[in-house]
């Protein structure tokens, strides 16, 4: 790396820790990926096994936030939940950026007929509010895993596909661009080598509310029972377990609320602080 | 106008053909026997052929298709299998108490945004300002499916001056209108405050104060009618989203409206009527999402010049 880059990236590095939120969101973002990542020796029980007899017990010495009303420790479904959100939300993510960056790039690079196109799907697209789509794919498709992540990349590509192809055609009439192409740079290169490193921070700020986003979204389908199949255990699902106890076991439906909360907000301050360090503009949001 | 009015009205087509498409094809979504999984095991071969014949299943698929649109034209959205009632009554008798709810939701969003809006951009760097930017990242980061059951432990369960869930009078109306209007506020709230800060910097508020009008004045009365275009074009989009969380807010609270309809569809394996309410919304989103534009266009004369 050049000393400029070099010097740069540790502007953006000083910038981002200067933030306090940021820096404290990507603590427990770094938390939350280890007990996802160690949940099966973290967590105390087998998040399924059941104690009937103890069903819907407090906090306790041998249940820290105690059971649900098949006596299945909350510690423990709230540890292995983590994996589920942090699939979701990486892994939605992920799909949706791959597709977005090869359709917009192109899109914005070439521009004309394909341009046309594909801003005519967005339009489309964008026309389903919400999760509404992604409701009404996993209702016919069924819960799983794999069906949550169809159906919220099903219509997460699009956001990223049309923020980056703006990029793409703010930046490829840049004078640097201008120049590679005079010197007879071939398209790929321009667009691989010249125009998407340039026009990436906006889509990184944006990719980080997108892990936010969908974090939020897995728990409201499996909330609805159109997340993933139980009994394996995600936080919207057992928000909608405990919301029925809410007069005798509160706690079953505030402990994982509060785990998608302070995820959610954790991302939400990362991306906050990276919208500061990188000088993204605030966009609608 | 009349040039940006057509060309505005002339992308609405293909989006409804998109969006009309797109919900047709997900009935042929479901992985196998789309009858079988409506109908479950213990059905007998003659209602399975019989609910083939009334869902037009058993004719080739360009032709439901072209049946679909025509019966769209007519404003027949099909038969809900379970009620036997037609979809577009079921949904027509659910739309009021899901319009009241967006529309109260509205009104509480409003409530909390413009004056804590106001407030952190005129003291800006303030601990108020502080205040402000974390109640609105508190409410950015609650999703309704929390913030719902939260309302209810805290004013129906503890303090008991709620109802926990129901329909009829404005005391049922609050807590799903809160459940669903915090999180806007918290949208709009970011909104007006960097659009109001903009504005503030602008020479016509430094003209008015240097005239003698107070700070305030200059704020409230001109820089403010200015900065709230972009929270109304924020708060039209936002409707549509209001529209689709309806779904789960409803569920919450047993609000009868088309959310909790649509939920009611997809339990009960009702395809007609899950496609019938997700069209419904789509297409409210679509003609929501027009109106604000063209009122964005009227509000700000700059748009329809360009």
């Amino acid at each position: 790396m050049s000393k400029r880059g070099r010097s740069r990236g540790n502007n953006v590095l000083a910038r981002f820790r200067r933030h306090r939120g940021a820096a404290a969101g990507l603590g427990f973002v770094s938390a939350l990926l280890l007990v996802a990542l160690l949940a099966p020796w973290l967590s105390p029980y087998n998040p399924s096994a059941q104690e009937l007899d103890s069903g819907l017990s407090g906090p306790s010495s041998s249940h820290w936030l105690g059971q649900d009303k098949l006596g299945r420790d909350l510690l423990s479904r709230l540890i292995h939940g983590s994996r589920v959100s942090v699939a979701v939300g990486l892994g939605t993510v992920g799909i949706s950026l791959a597709i977005g960056l090869l359709t917009g790039s192109l899109s914005g690079f070439l521009g004309g007929r394909a341009d046309h196109l594909f801003m005519r799907l967005a339009d489309i697209l964008m026309a389903f509010p919400g999760i509404l789509l992604a409701i009404a794919i996993t209702a016919v498709l069924g819960p799983s895993l794999r069906n949550v992540l169809i159906a919220l990349s099903l219509l997460g590509w699009v956001g990223y596909a049309r923020l980056i192809r703006a990029q793409v055609l703010k930046v490829k009439e840049m004078e640097f661009v201008q120049s590679a192409r005079a010197v007879g740079s071939p398209p790929a290169r321009l667009l691989l080598a010249h125009i998407l490193p340039n026009a990436l921070s906006p889509i990184i700020v944006e990719a980080t509310f997108g892990i936010a986003r969908a974090i939020v979204a897995e728990a409201g389908l499996s909330f609805l029972g159109l997340g993933i199949a139980p009994p394996a255990p995600s936080w919207g699902a057992m928000i909608n377990e405990g919301r029925h106890f809410l007069f005798v076991a509160p706690h079953i439906a505030v402990v994982p609320g509060l785990a998608i909360m302070a995820a959610v907000m954790a991302f939400n301050f990362i991306g906050d602080g990276l919208r500061d360090a990188l000088d993204v503009r605030e966009q609608i949001p | 106008m009349r040039k940006y009015l057509l060309s505005r009205l002339a992308q609405i087509p293909p989006v409804v053909f998109g969006v009309v498409t797109i919900v047709f094809l997900l009935i042929h979504l479901i992985p196998g026997d789309p009858v079988e999984i409506m109908l479950g095991e213990s059905a007998v071969p003659a209602q399975r052929e019989e609910l083939r014949r009334e869902l037009k299943l058993d004719r080739p698929v360009l032709r439901q298709y072209g049946e679909f649109l025509g019966g769209l034209v007519k404003g027949d959205l099909g038969v809900s299998f379970r009620s036997r009632e037609p979809v577009l009554r079921e949904i027509l008798s659910r739309f009021p108490s899901t319009l009241l709810l967006a529309a109260a939701s509205l009104f509480v969003a409003l409530l909390l945004s413009v004056p804590l809006g106001v407030l952190s951009a005129m003291r800006q760097h303030s601990p108020l300002d502080h205040l402000c930017a974390f109640l609105a990242m508190l409410g950015l980061s609650l999703p309704n499916f929390f913030l719902g059951p939260l309302l209810i432990l805290v004013f129906s369960v503890h303090l008991g001056l709620l109802p926990v869930a129901g329909y009829g009078t404005a005391r049922h109306l609050l807590l799903p209108a809160l459940t669903m209007g915090m999180g806007m506020a918290a949208i709009l709230m970011r909104m007006l405050r960097s659009s109001l800060l903009e504005e503030i910097r602008q020479e016509y508020v430094r003209a008015a104060a240097a005239k003698g009008l107070s700070r305030r004045a200059a704020v409230l009365r001109h820089a403010l009618k200015n900065s709230m275009i972009p929270v109304l074009t924020v708060l039209g989009l936002q409707f549509g989203a209001l529209l689709s969380g309806s779904i789960i807010t409803e569920t919450i609270f047993s609000w009868p409206g088309i959310g909790r309809l649509t939920v009611q569809a997809i339990d009960a394996r009702d395809y007609p009527l899950v496609q019938g309410c997700v069209l419904f919304i789509a297409l409210c989103t679509v003609a929501v999402n027009l109106m604000t534009d063209l009122l964005y266009s009227r509000l700000d004369p700059r748009i329809r010049h360009e």
